[in-house]
């Protein structure tokens, strides 16, 4: 890697060339060179450590490589051909997908519900609700995996464990160890983490509606259940939408950096995902060009997904 | 009546989610001071004293103590770096003009949607590709398995957050101080740190409780970048998750997350309302 990006100064000039000097009135000799003084190190850093980065991602998915040596071969678009006759790439995509929607739809719909009820009644003690409810999120991942494995233990684990004592030997299950289960366990532990984030979240959205609404919908006799989706819910929409492209993102991460911790995608494989596939083709397999083709495909399905997520939820915007 | 109800279930309800993120945490704090065999017991069973074998464990033996140093040590230059090189470069997207500003701009909003597992496997080859030209001056490397690189790693990809973050609150602070001051004769760089900073204070905290979570909590970049003894937190607590497995040493595990849980818990305990408050402001987590 003897070439490293420009610095992004130079390409970053002539876009803007056509701008009329009325744009900039107040600008005094010196001026440049104190903004570029302010400007340089940042973008430099940004460009070494982020935009290098991401075009590595794209260049090395056209080259099998295996790691260190210098014999790198352009492939074209071979790794991306030999990804759909990978049986374990096509089942990590199908658990990627499966966290994702259940994920999504529990979070975003019991962090919802739970925000609406709080919000509207006035409860005693929401500070206290509301600093619990977030804790999950400013744990690390790790912590969070640790925690679960102690409670999904086989033998002496919270749940497991429990269960035993309550002469209920029957209703134990292997958490960590089910092929058909695995994928539950860490969906579960996705939830716990990021409910309470999107609850304070719409939480705070939803204080900012003025109360004379709901009085005068309750005069005329609506339901809270009508409120929320008549008042609410458009109310919100807005928010509701960013969180919900964001939250795509953020649980491929979320659902990655889990499974790392918790289970190395085992057992054999059933709880991989895209991302962690993607480690163990780059790390133990030394395949770098594969794992960059599969780093190109999630790079690709999630700005998808929140393209399409955003497109779908596209609404009039409603003031108050 | 039926709003009576309707609130007691309200309660119910939001009381059993709370205890369901309390319970975990707190069970994990109960079993740390646990003797080994009280683990085959009733996992409701309080201990039966203050076992602190397990903390010296975790601390001595695995390490946990070094790697904790290690942590604070990373996060706080961590922090230092971004502040230094994202504080100037977000006053001056927000207040002067200059050409390509629009491109910069685009390019650090793009920024924003790259999320460093993505890239770590890049990061980590262009790092193994420096010492190796270095091998020469350096024989025994530079980049990998050193904790100042992980904090500029740390600092370079919260680059577009942070900047993003501080540029709006720039904007929203008015201009007549500015001029005011370099009509005093102040110069550029004296209005910036004397006078812009000093405002921006709400934004500057709030960046760095987001930076603070995000380099604390943070091991996948940590776990590529230091593969020697140098460990950070989270690394270790997930190599005592690993033995664990093997030899069942649970009270060692146990102690361990309780030395990663509780500083962050007080760090939230004390800035929990800035931090929510931050969040509801638009610091959308990526």
């Amino acid at each position: 890697m003897t070439t490293l990006s420009p610095p992004p100064a130079a390409p970053a000039t002539a876009p803007s060339a056509g701008r009329t000097p009325e744009k900039r009135p107040k600008r005094k000799p010196g001026d440049g060179l104190f903004v570029a003084l302010c400007l340089v190190p940042a973008l430099v850093l940004f460009a070494l450590f982020m935009i290098w980065p991401t075009v590595n991602v794209f260049r090395m998915s056209l080259f099998t490589w295996s790691g260190f040596s210098p014999n790198m071969r352009f492939v074209g678009l071979d790794n991306f051909t030999k990804l759909f006759d990978d049986p374990q790439f096509i089942r990590a995509f199908q658990n990627t997908i499966a966290l994702l929607v259940v994920v999504t739809i529990v979070t975003m719909g019991a962090g919802l519900f739970l925000a609406a009820i709080m919000t509207r009644q006035n409860l005693r003690g929401r500070n206290v609700y509301r600093f619990v409810l977030y804790i999950p999120n400013v744990l690390s991942v790790v912590v969070i995996a640790a925690i679960f494995s102690a409670l999904y233990d086989q033998e002496n684990g919270l749940i497991n464990g429990t269960l035993r004592a309550m002469s209920l030997d029957g209703l134990q299950v292997v958490w960590l160890g089910d092929q058909k289960v695995v994928l539950w366990s860490v969906a579960i532990a996705m939830v716990w983490q990021s409910l309470g984030y999107y609850m304070v979240l719409y939480m705070s959205s939803m204080a900012s509606i003025p109360e004379e609404l709901y009085e005068a919908s309750s005069l005329d006799g609506a339901s809270a259940s009508r409120q929320f989706f008549d008042i609410t819910m458009p109310l919100i929409w807005q928010n509701l939408r960013t969180t919900l492209t964001f939250f795509v993102m953020s649980a491929v991460n979320l659902s990655f950096v889990l499974v790392r911790a918790m289970t190395g995608g085992g057992p054999d494989g059933s709880s991989e995902v895209l991302l962690s596939y993607m480690y163990k083709q780059a790390y133990t397999n030394s395949s770098y060009g594969y794992g960059m083709a599969i780093g190109v495909v999630i790079f690709a399905f999630s700005f998808l997904v929140s393209l399409l997520v955003s497109r779908a939820t596209r609404r009039e915007p409603l003031q108050f | 009546m039926s709003i009576k109800l309707g609130r007691g279930l309200t309660y119910a309800l939001v009381g059993v989610m709370a205890l369901l993120i309390a319970v975990p945490v707190a069970w994990v704090l109960f079993a740390s001071l646990k003797t080994k065999g009280e683990f085959y017991g009733s996992p409701w069973a309080l201990p039966e004293g203050l076992h602190l074998r397990n903390y010296v464990d975790a601390f001595v033996t695995a390490r946990m103590g070094r790697y904790f140093l290690t942590s604070v040590v990373v996060t706080l230059f961590g922090l230092l770096l971004v502040l230094a090189v994202a504080v100037p470069a977000a006053y001056v997207v927000a207040r002067y003009e200059f050409r390509g500003k629009a491109v910069v701009e685009t390019l650090l909003m793009a920024g924003l949607f790259i999320n460093v597992n993505y890239i770590v496997v890049p990061i980590f080859l262009m790092l193994v590709d420096w010492d190796r030209a270095l091998v020469g001056v350096l024989p025994d490397g530079f980049f990998i398995d050193n904790p100042g690189v992980l904090s500029l790693v740390y600092a370079a990809t919260s680059i577009p957050f942070t900047i993003y973050l501080l540029t709006a609150y720039f904007r929203t602070i008015p201009k007549d101080y500015e001029e005011a001051a370099s009509l005093d004769g102040a110069s550029r760089f004296r209005v910036m740190t004397k006078v812009m900073l000093p405002m921006a204070r709400p934004a500057v905290t709030t960046v760095i409780l987001f930076n603070f979570l995000a380099y604390w909590n943070d091991f996948i970049i940590a776990l590529t970048l230091l593969p020697g003894d140098g460990k950070t937190l989270q690394v270790g607590l997930l190599n005592l998750m690993t033995a664990q497995k093997a030899a069942a040493d649970y009270g060692r595990l146990y102690a361990g997350m309780v030395i990663v849980i509780v500083p962050v818990l007080i760090v939230y305990a004390l800035i929990q309302r800035r931090l929510i408050e931050g969040m509801a402001a638009g610091g959308v987590k990526g």
